[in-house]
């Protein structure tokens, strides 16, 4: 290739990777901008505040949102981990009836569309009671069908004959689950745990349809409610508010971007 | 084994439960939820076809599904187009690959809410970035969320920069596959890049390109927070979604049955534009 082609090519992907930078860089600089201000293109803000944030802060729970947010995506997380991978063992080595129905309903599910199965869910948790109760941001998410066929992958692999000498050693299935197969599988545990978390972190969908009290609600929903009932104001606020949502996920994306890659392209996950 | 079957029946039984409640039992209610009228307070009375013929004669639900195709009409090409030209771009040893990669793939990491909030200030008509670049230009403003002629264009242009890098992985993954002999005995022949690209890695890349019209296609009919943060589905309802009625019928107007209906005639029209999709797509393959 010549080297006037690979100036153009370099050129074309650094403007490329700005459209995708820049917006983001924007929204941080804009939060810290007077309202005045914010329409402006400079990136270093004239006179610098934290004004958006204290409005912010004061005019709805976000504290106690980052922390329901951690706490349904930590919930999950786990739940999505340890639930799958007991049912991913029992579905990869180990015999019994109906194991094959199991597996097929498996692959079923991953091809129901989410909006058929959305308002009977929803009625689902009025009866059960559950509207503006964590329970209902997290239950409907204890397995996941995409995690539970991929740790079943993975599980394939592992030689039968480590299990076979762990039973004869007397270790029951779980111990060899949780002592042999987890240390090997750690790849595959990294890839579900990754994407479990953003797509419970990132949803906003279901939380709006089962959540009204303030308190309960998690960072996208109380961030949507607030940038749409006007508690923002400005556009400076609402930027602020998104910018708690954002840090703590670029943060973690910057330090392991190759594997949040691998894991939500692999999985079709998106926010 | 006996003990074997015992122990596998005793650690799959959570997940058969959790399947029964949270999977078989949504789908065959949202069937019954259709031959029903309720609002959740009152007890559920059966409404036989009611909620289906209201369905084939609801304008704004026919509109929805109208703007959706529009939005389709969009996003499909705009979405293959990039997330080819970045992946081709790419599939090369470069310098800053990896950040390159990186940098497409940042906005799949954020929260659609979040991206709607940015874009919404992005696109705001006095204050927003894209005017203040079009002023600077020369160029007069655009109300790009107000006007009924741009809104779903520029939603449709959103979501191609949100989920782009995921496509630029589908596509850098086949790009992989094309096994360098094929460009090199191609290229020996005297083909320009144009046509390498035309005759081999385009018809190579067809399972990716599938694919990615297909996860797109899916995904464009999930659309909601985009219309519901950004334009409350207007300007002259041209935004509303499918999604964003569905919402409103169940959350605002408590119609469970007709809400679950439109879920119901979502997932037929989302099955039967895959199929048809997936066949067009197989034959332009035979040409």
């Amino acid at each position: 290739m010549s080297k006037f082609i690979r100036a153009i090519l370099y050129v074309g992907l650094a403007l490329a990777a700005l459209t995708f930078i820049y917006p983001f860089l924007w929204m941080a600089s804009s939060t810290l901008k007077p309202p005045g201000e914010v329409g402006s293109l400079a990136l270093i803000p004239d006179r610098a505040t934290l004004d958006n944030y204290r409005i912010m802060w004061g005019r709805a729970p976000f504290g106690r949102a980052l922390l329901n947010s951690v706490l349904v995506a930590s919930t999950v997380t786990i739940a999505v981990l340890i639930f799958g991978s007991i049912t991913a063992y029992a579905m990869a080595r180990l015999t019994f009836p109906g194991k094959r129905a199991l597996n097929a309903a498996t692959m079923a599910v991953l091809l129901v569309p989410g909006q058929l199965t959305l308002i009977p869910l929803y009625t689902l948790i009025v009866q059960l009671g559950w509207i503006d109760t964590y329970a209902a941001l997290i239950v409907p998410y204890l397995f996941n069908a995409t995690a539970i066929l991929m740790l079943r992958q993975f599980f394939l692999q592992i030689p039968q004959s480590l299990i076979d000498s762990a039973r004869m050693d007397g270790m029951g299935e779980l111990r060899i689950l949780f002592t042999i197969f987890w240390p090997l599988a750690r790849p595959a545990l990294a890839i579900v745990a990754i994407f479990t978390f953003m797509g419970s972190w990132n949803e906003v969908l279901w939380p709006l349809l089962v959540v009204r009290d303030q308190h309960i609600m998690t960072l996208p929903q109380l961030l949507t409610v607030f940038a749409l009932g006007g508690g923002a104001g400005t556009l400076g606020v609402s930027l602020a508010a998104a910018m708690v949502l954002v840090v703590p996920v670029v943060a973690a994306y910057m330090f392991l971007q190759r594997y949040f890659i691998e894991s939500m392209a692999g999985a079709g996950v998106k926010g | 084994m006996r003990a074997e079957a015992r122990s596998g029946t005793l650690l799959s039984a959570p997940y058969v439960l959790f399947l029964l409640a949270f999977a078989a039992y949504p789908v065959a209610f949202a069937l019954a939820l259709v031959l029903m009228h309720w609002d959740l307070v009152t007890t559920p009375s059966f409404a036989g076809l009611d909620n289906v013929k209201l369905l084939a004669t609801d304008t704004r639900f026919w509109q929805a599904v109208g703007n959706t195709f529009v939005f389709l009409g969009l996003h499909l090409p705009l979405q293959i187009v990039t997330a080819l030209a970045l992946a081709v771009a790419l599939n090369r040893p470069m310098m800053f690959r990896a950040f390159w990669r990186a940098a497409f793939f940042l906005p799949v990491v954020i929260s659609g809410a979040v991206v709607a909030i940015l874009w919404n200030a992005l696109y705001a008509t006095d204050v927003g970035l894209i005017n203040a670049l079009l002023v600077k230009a020369g160029i007069a403003p655009v109300p790009w969320l107000t006007d009924p002629r741009v809104a779903m264009a520029a939603i449709a242009v959103m979501v191609t920069w949100k989920n782009v890098g995921f496509y630029v992985i589908i596509y850098l993954a086949g790009l992989q596959y094309i096994p360098r002999s094929c460009q090199e005995a191609i290229e020996l022949d005297g083909a320009t890049a144009w046509q390498r690209f035309r005759h081999l890695t385009l018809p190579l890349l067809l399972p990716q390109t599938i694919l990615v019209l297909t996860l797109s296609t899916i995904n464009g009919f999930q659309l909601f927070i985009e219309p519901y943060v950004m334009t409350g589905g207007g300007p002259l309802r041209r935004t509303f979604s499918v999604v964003l009625y569905m919402y409103t019928n169940a959350f605002s107007y408590q119609k469970m049955g007709y809400a679950a209906t439109i879920g119901v005639a979502l997932a037929m029209i989302i099955g039967t534009v895959v199929a048809i999709q997936r066949k067009v797509v197989g034959t332009a393959e035979a040409l």
